[in-house]
């Protein structure tokens, strides 16, 4: 891979960093368009596999950019997608940060804690459900299991470890699913 | 000293717990995304609420709406934020630096792996139970967090709105934020504004 072509990767992906509200996920579609269709770098297997891959290992979902970038040129690629994808919104998050954190006690700051913080456990609860919907389609054992792992978390604070291993293993032994 | 996983040092009464250095606040968080299968967000909130009590639930879920409301990922932009709070642009660089080493080490060998285990049935199991759990985790760590807006009905509400435009009606999450965001913003002012009024007078 050209030195060329790792610039035009990295641009390409440090400018769909900053659209990327609620997560790289939205913008896949488009780094599909440029990897599969237009370079033709990955094949849609390739690609569909990185994010499957990346939803299961430990870790933030966003290393499917990391493991996408691998593919196309090796530890180069990786460093670029990478780079390029969490450079730009990191950049304007911490911005966005210290700005506030400077004026704890202006309106506009109250009122972003207030009206936001809602919204925030409101879209973390749903993204919950889209995993667990996925997973579960209309199984009412792994709807059970969804609900036993929520509860466990909400009011208990045992080693939530014990909950993906019992998961994996009620999978595995086709007990659930 | 204690080992990344191991419980804090016992704080003196009254002092608020915060990480040590540099390298603690990497290993933190490298540790609690190592164990985030199908989601960090779980871990997170235990690691840095209820384990390290570094943060408040409040500080966590404030964090969290930043995170979601700006553009990145939003356990990643919490790594930054958490990081920039006690030790700047360096925290900010060894926490998301934590976050996405070790895990990235992991994910690259998972893919190698990969070819191999795709079309097993029984590892094709097992994600489906670790799936179903998963997002079981979430759920139960959103309920966790709307225990600070107790009492506060209408901003529940505002949650349970968001919920079904983005679960049950599949609304983009983009359009989600930037719509109920500003207008739940606007409301908070004017809700804050009224509450400063009745207290002056």
């Amino acid at each position: 891979m050209s030195g060329a072509d790792l610039l035009d990767l990295f641009m390409h992906f440090a400018s769909l960093s900053l659209l990327a509200i609620g997560g790289a996920l939205a913008t896949s579609p488009e780094m599909n368009r440029y990897l599969v269709d237009e370079r033709a770098w990955l094949s849609t297997a390739q690609f569909n596999d990185s994010i499957a891959i990346a939803q299961a290992a430990p870790g933030p979902n966003i290393l499917f950019v990391t493991l996408l970038g691998w593919q196309v040129g090796g530890v180069a690629g990786a460093v670029a997608t990478t780079v390029g994808q969490l450079l730009p919104s990191s950049l304007v998050t911490l911005a966005c940060w210290r700005w506030k954190s400077a004026r704890e006690d202006a309106p506009l700051v109250a009122a972003i804690r207030l009206g936001l913080s809602p919204i925030a456990i409101g879209l973390t609860a749903s993204a919950g459900w889209v995993i667990a919907a996925g997973a579960n389609g209309g199984d009412p054992a792994l709807w059970a299991m969804t609900a036993v792992a929520a509860l466990v978390v909400w009011r208990t604070r045992v080693n939530l470890l014990w909950l993906v291993g019992a998961g994996a293993l009620l999978g595995a032994f086709g007990i659930v699913g | 000293m204690t080992d990344a996983t191991g419980a804090p040092p016992p704080a003196a009464a009254g002092e608020r717990p915060r990480p040590a250095s540099l390298t603690e606040l990497f290993l933190v968080f490298s540790a609690l995304a190592l164990r985030g299968f199908g989601g960090v967000l779980p871990w997170a909130q235990r690691v840095l609420v209820d384990d390290r009590r570094w943060l408040t639930r409040e500080e966590f879920v404030e964090m969290l709406a930043f995170g979601q409301l700006l553009p990145g990922p939003n356990v990643c932009n919490v790594a930054l934020m958490v990081g920039d709070r006690w030790f700047g642009w360096r925290g900010a660089l060894a926490a998301l630096g934590g976050m996405l080493a070790a895990p990235c080490v992991v994910v690259l060998a998972l893919a190698v792996l990969y070819g191999q285990m795709a079309d097993d049935p029984v590892a094709r199991r097992a994600l489906v139970g670790m799936g179903a759990v998963a997002g079981g985790m979430i759920l139960g760590t959103a309920l966790r967090l709307a225990t600070t807006q107790r009492g506060r009905w209408p901003w529940l509400a505002v949650g349970a709105l968001a919920f079904a435009a983005v679960a049950l009606l599949r609304i983009k999450l983009a359009w989600v934020v930037l719509g109920i965001g500003p207008a739940a913003v606007v409301a908070a002012w004017y809700a804050n504004r009224r509450r400063a009024g009745e207290g002056g007078r």
